[in-house]
């Protein structure tokens, strides 16, 4: 039997700025097993909640991630709206949806890049992250933030988009689908790509169910489950594609997420088309009483706010889970049986948000 | 399978102009809605204390004695939660970032809304909210 040995992996390490160990369980230069551990970057967020009153506490939900900061602050509210009973009016759905999609662009560009990154790819990592500005460049025109919008409130939105505006903004993305065209085609066709990342790191299909993978990682594995179909927001409204492929390597979680960038242009398309007049906000009197469990679809998969008030301004509980911490038992078991040059970049496949899944 | 898929972005950027810009020498991107740091209006500031119980991150402290309006800059996250919650309008969202410090420090503004009050003596609403705070 060859020697075993363990190589500590992070918390410092070059794939990804976020603090994940891992000990690598080496034979020779395969890795026989991880052993994962979290809880360098514990910020106690969910303990906040019965600080701040549940009004300002969407600004402490919004911070729990600096990616897709929006659609935490959404999910937040739309939990608080559930047990309230308050309707939002129909344009500030819409906007919440163009905001979330937008964030998956900018979510999913950010990740393309770090995955060139990855494989020593920098040329293309930096023309991901040129489309991506003008991505943030936009949540700037529109909310006043690049990263942390702040534009969610219990009851609607605080800002609205002018239609003219919106009608630029339409027009823009048709000029972004044209780059992203031409970067996803690198990604999808390049064969320094494909061959650092063709069957590595697989995981099948039933293993992604089993271990419970959400977001692009089940997707790429081959199953279709996306939570913008259960229609809250605007998606209800809205035609919503979910991509999937059945390869379940590293290559097939690019595609899906090559693929889901045209699918949020398309999205943010139909929303600013569909678009109704109206209010953006409705009043909001009293405080939550009960419990609920809110989920949406992030950028890297599903997000759980669980939210319980008792009737005063502050909530008893609340917890979040991530799309990571869900991921985390399918990285262990795609890095099962790789080489130790792969694990950067299957690591990064599942894309992981540490600081969010720590809160 | 295609080689050489880059090149053709590769040399498109090299005859691109530069995306980013040379910070300090050019100013940076802002736009009307940017916020960048909250000021306040001194004159016009009723010591309610509204934006400091709406602060979600507890910078601002509001003394009624002193007649002080205190912000930490490092602790303010830029929410805009003070700017929209004043019912006098006296806070404003500025799109320049606050510079960089090298301590951490407390900002003290004083609160110069009385004076002028005792002079005129006009507006009627600003006095009766003053009134119970003496």
């Amino acid at each position: 039997m060859t020697k075993q040995i363990i190589v500590p992996f992070g918390p410092q390490h070059p794939v990804l700025p976020e603090p994940i160990h891992l000990d690598l369980v080496l034979e020779d230069e395969r890795v026989v097993d991880a052993i994962p551990s979290i809880g360098y970057i514990h910020r106690g967020f969910e303990k906040l909640v019965e600080k701040r009153e549940f009004t300002e506490y969407v600004y402490v939900a919004e911070r729990t991630c600096g990616i897709c900061s929006f659609i935490h602050g959404m999910t937040y509210c739309v939990g608080v709206e559930q047990i309230m009973n308050i309707e939002v009016p129909e344009r500030a759905d819409y906007l919440r949806t163009i905001w979330s999609e937008y964030s998956r662009l900018h979510s999913h560009l950010l990740w393309l890049g770090l995955f060139a990154d990855s494989f020593g790819f920098e040329n293309l990592f930096m023309n991901a992250w040129r489309i991506r500005e003008r991505i943030l460049d936009v949540f700037e025109q529109t909310t006043g933030g690049r990263v942390i919008q702040g534009t969610c409130k219990i009851g609607g939105v605080r800002r609205d988009i002018a239609n003219e505006k919106l009608g630029e903004m339409a027009q823009d993305l048709d000029r972004t689908r044209k780059e992203i065209d031409d970067l996803t085609k690198i990604f999808l066709n390049d064969n320094t790509v494909r061959h650092r990342t063709r069957n590595v790191g697989v995981l099948s299909r039933d293993d992604a169910y089993h271990l419970g993978a959400v977001g692009p990682t089940a997707r790429g594995s081959g199953v279709a489950i996306d939570l913008r179909k259960t229609g809250y927001a605007a998606y209800g409204k809205l035609n919503v594609p979910v991509v999937t492929d059945s390869c379940g390597d590293c290559y097939s979680r690019c595609l899906v997420r090559c693929r889901e960038l045209f699918s949020s242009i398309d999205l943010i398309q139909q929303a600013i088309e569909k678009i109704p007049e109206g209010p953006i906000d409705v009043k909001v009197t009293g405080a939550p009483n009960g419990e609920f469990f809110c989920r949406a679809e992030q950028p890297r998969g599903e997000l759980v706010h669980y939210i319980k008030g008792d009737g005063s301004k502050h909530l008893v509980r609340s917890r979040i889970r991530t799309p990571t911490l869900s991921n985390i038992p399918s990285l262990v078991k795609m890095l099962q049986g790789c080489e130790l040059a792969d694990v950067p970049v299957i690591v990064l496949s599942i894309d992981p948000c540490i600081s969010c899944t720590e809160r | 399978m295609a080689f050489f898929e880059m090149v053709k972005t590769a040399l498109k950027t090299v005859v691109s102009r530069p995306a980013t810009i040379l910070y300090p020498y050019q100013p940076a991107k802002k736009t009307s809605l940017t916020r960048g740091h909250v000021t306040i209006d001194e004159s016009r500031c009723i010591s309610c204390g509204t934006c400091q119980r709406k602060c979600p991150a507890q910078a601002i402290v509001i003394s009624k004695e002193a007649k002080t309006w205190q912000i930490d800059r490092l602790r303010c996250v830029v929410c805009n939660s003070c700017v929209d919650t004043c019912p006098v309008k006296c806070l404003f969202m500025d799109t320049q970032y606050s510079p960089p410090v090298t301590a951490r420090s407390v900002e003290i503004i004083a609160i110069t809304y009385v004076k002028p009050l005792k002079v005129e003596k006009t507006a009627d609403k600003p006095e009766k909210k003053e009134e119970p705070g003496k």
